[in-house]
């Protein structure tokens, strides 16, 4: 056995980019502070010295504009990167996004394609507030034409966003910021994993859990402890939005009986509402409870961290959840030990031991 | 005659513009042409005289108003029909209608039928053309609405920031729907819009074919050799309403008289008067360059009614690469 190679998801998307730019000289990679001393929370780190401002662009404040340069050169063969901040700041290049990109495969009959790939990250925490934390994967994820992607594992993030890359269509990359954080063993070198649908993360035979991003996080953490009461949570990485393949998790349902799904987005309206539709249409004779869904309730996102108290799904309402959907022995022992260390850290920040690997 | 350089290959590709379109109109009341048609009928003149200064693989990019743009960067006229009918053989498979004609072949790479919206791609491609050091220049379209969105200033930013080959061509029609300039902009010289990005803009009388295409050649070659991009502010006039095969003068919005002066100044008029005082055209010759050009037209609509329409199974189809 090698030595694991322990980095960061943020490190594992860098390492990702300069791979694709040092293969592939159309690669290129713009955006808002892409040159700057923050590097975009490291992801951007030491690019502009290796491959100059041709091909890493600093940009103006101009979301719209700078998406539909980036489309124009992707139609012509360039293979853009863009980098957004925050998910937030995306939404003022949606018209590009959702008009331009989305669209000009399927209305050229396939002649121009958009190999485009759009980072965007998800702000949690330290009182980012209403415009600055929005998970919005749902919002992509309705139009076709675009892929969507929310990657959570080191592993995967690096070889996911090769695949983007790789990948001759727009392609969504939402990154949770908290995520970034999270640790795991890493292949060094160029490899690409597949944009084709969820995966089981941790196998199990009494519920299923489909889970994103950092709910995913939450919800290894919630089996571990569950598991420590006697019941084997399947965990679930909702990992490709858009294509949906909803195989994985029906098959998961059909052995498990029972569903839940916890996301980073809106409840209403969310990714766990088109799991739950699809597995219900494709399923419902093996649902031996209602499906449940956890994600955000229906209001912004508060900056104050009093207001936050229940705002964001835990491992604490996962295991709650789950308790509900099977018939539980006694999980109070194992439930009061992780209630007892989760109290020890502020909500606000993330779980320092959330660094995996996974 | 794709790309015509002299004032008789420009007037004959504006005559078969201004033919096309009032065989769309024509027929429209068919109701066989099922989609939105804007006419480019009064505006011939900025199209052919730009598309006079480009190349081939010079790249266009246009609006909902594309027909004009299509055919004088050398569309193919059969597919262009049979997209607006809704057949197969049309340049989007029947999947895009008449606001989204585009051509590989011809340079055209798309039409996009939000306002503004074809600003920043003209920009990306300019973009590549830069990143591969080709001398093709990135052209868009665009109208006085687009001046109100932002992303025109993204772009024109954009643009000059990087001083790429782009070209920015503002057909200057005085409405946005049927809403006038005056109502939805203050007063000033619209090339002062290109100072504020430090970028050249020469404003022209965009029914003047030649007058146009000294200014396209101009800016297209101060593109290609580095000089960065342009702003050209062309004056002209929309003749029929803004969607829709009919004059529309009479709905309160402008009025007849203003729609008389405009058409007092006709692009293909003003064309043949140069012409016949040159001694190189009189009515004969039209006249057959007239029927010449009907029996092409007649052919293309013949096919496009003939073609067979996309397999509904398709529907589907090329939403990914």
């Amino acid at each position: 056995m090698p030595e694991p190679r322990i980095i960061s998801v943020a490190e594992a998307i860098r390492e990702a980019t300069d791979l694709a730019m040092e293969r592939d000289s159309r690669v290129f990679v713009m955006g808002e502070g892409v040159t700057d001393p923050k590097a975009v929370f490291g992801t951007t780190a030491g690019l502009i010295e290796r491959y100059g401002p041709e091909r890493v662009l600093e940009m103006p404040i101009a979301e719209n504009g700078f998406t539909g340069m980036a489309i124009g050169a992707a139609i012509m063969g360039r293979r853009p990167i863009i980098i957004h901040q925050r998910v937030d700041f995306a939404l003022l290049s949606l018209e590009q996004l959702f008009n331009n990109a989305a669209k000009i495969c399927y209305v050229t009959a396939g002649r121009h394609r958009v190999p485009l790939v759009v980072r965007m990250i998800v702000g949690r925490g330290w009182g980012q507030g209403p415009a600055h934390s929005q998970s919005l994967e749902a919002l992509f994820a309705q139009v076709p034409g675009l892929k969507v992607i929310m990657p959570t594992t080191a592993r995967e993030a690096k070889g996911q966003l090769l695949a983007a890359i790789e990948d001759d269509n727009p392609v969504i990359f939402i990154e949770h910021r908290w995520v970034h954080y999270a640790t795991g063993d890493v292949p060094a070198g160029y490899y690409t994993t597949p944009i084709d649908g969820p995966r089981v993360v941790r196998p199990g035979r009494d519920v299923t859990i489909v889970a994103t991003s950092y709910m995913l996080l939450e919800a290894l953490r919630a089996a571990e402890t569950l598991a420590a009461a006697g019941i084997e949570a399947e965990v679930i990485d909702m990992a490709v939005l858009r294509p949906f393949a909803p195989e994985a998790i029906v098959a998961s349902v059909r052995r498990t009986g029972r569903l839940l799904c916890v996301d980073t987005g809106f409840r209403s309206y969310g990714v766990g509402a088109e799991v739950v539709a699809t597995v219900t249409e494709q399923a419902l004779d093996a649902l031996r409870r209602p499906p449940r869904r956890l994600g955000l309730p229906e209001h912004p996102t508060p900056s104050s961290r009093a207001l936050l108290g229940d705002f964001y799904p835990t491992a604490m309402s996962i295991i709650d959840a789950v308790a509900e959907l099977v018939e539980a022995g006694d999980l109070s022992g194992p439930r009061q030990a992780l209630e007892t260390e989760l109290a020890r850290v502020p909500k606000d920040v993330p779980h320092p031991t959330f660094r995996g690997p996974f | 005659m794709s790309k015509p350089a002299t004032l008789p290959e420009m007037f004959r590709a504006m005559l078969r513009i201004r033919l096309i379109e009032e065989a769309i109109a024509a027929r429209y009341a068919e109701h066989e042409m099922r989609c939105p048609v804007h006419l480019s009928i009064g505006q011939e003149a900025t199209a052919v005289g730009v598309c006079a200064a480009l190349r081939r693989d010079d790249q266009v990019v246009s609006t909902h108003r594309c027909h004009a743009h299509y055919l004088a960067k050398g569309g193919d006229l059969r597919a262009m029909m049979a997209e607006i009918y809704g057949k197969a053989a049309g340049c989007c498979g029947g999947r895009g209608g008449s606001m989204h004609l585009n051509d590989d072949a011809a340079g055209m790479l798309l039409s996009l039928p939000i306002v503004a919206s074809s600003m920043p791609i003209a920009v990306g491609v300019a973009l590549a053309f830069a990143q591969e050091k080709r001398d093709a220049v990135a052209v868009t379209f665009i109208g006085d609405g687009s001046i109100e969105e932002g992303v025109f200033h993204e772009s024109m930013n954009l643009a000059a920031l990087k001083q790429l080959p782009a070209l920015f061509v503002l057909e200057n029609n005085l409405y946005s729907c049927y809403t006038a300039l005056g109502d939805r902009q203050p007063v000033r010289p619209l090339t002062d819009l290109a100072r504020a990005y430090a970028m050249p803009a020469e404003h022209g009388d965009g029914n003047d074919v030649q007058a146009v295409q000294a200014l396209a050649t101009r800016a297209t070659a101060r593109a290609r050799s580095g000089g960065g991009p342009s702003l050209l502010v062309l004056d002209t006039y929309r003749w029929r309403e803004h969607c829709g095969p009919n004059y529309d003068n009479d709905i309160g919005y402008r009025s007849e008289a203003e729609f008389q002066s405009w058409a007092g100044r006709c692009p293909l008029a003003r064309a043949r008067r140069e012409l016949t005082a040159a001694g190189a055209l009189d009515p004969a010759a039209e006249a057959a360059m007239t029927a010449a050009l009907t029996r092409e037209i007649d052919d293309a609509f013949a096919f496009a009614k003939a073609a067979p329409f996309p397999d509904p199974d398709s529907a589907g189809d090329h939403l990914y690469a």
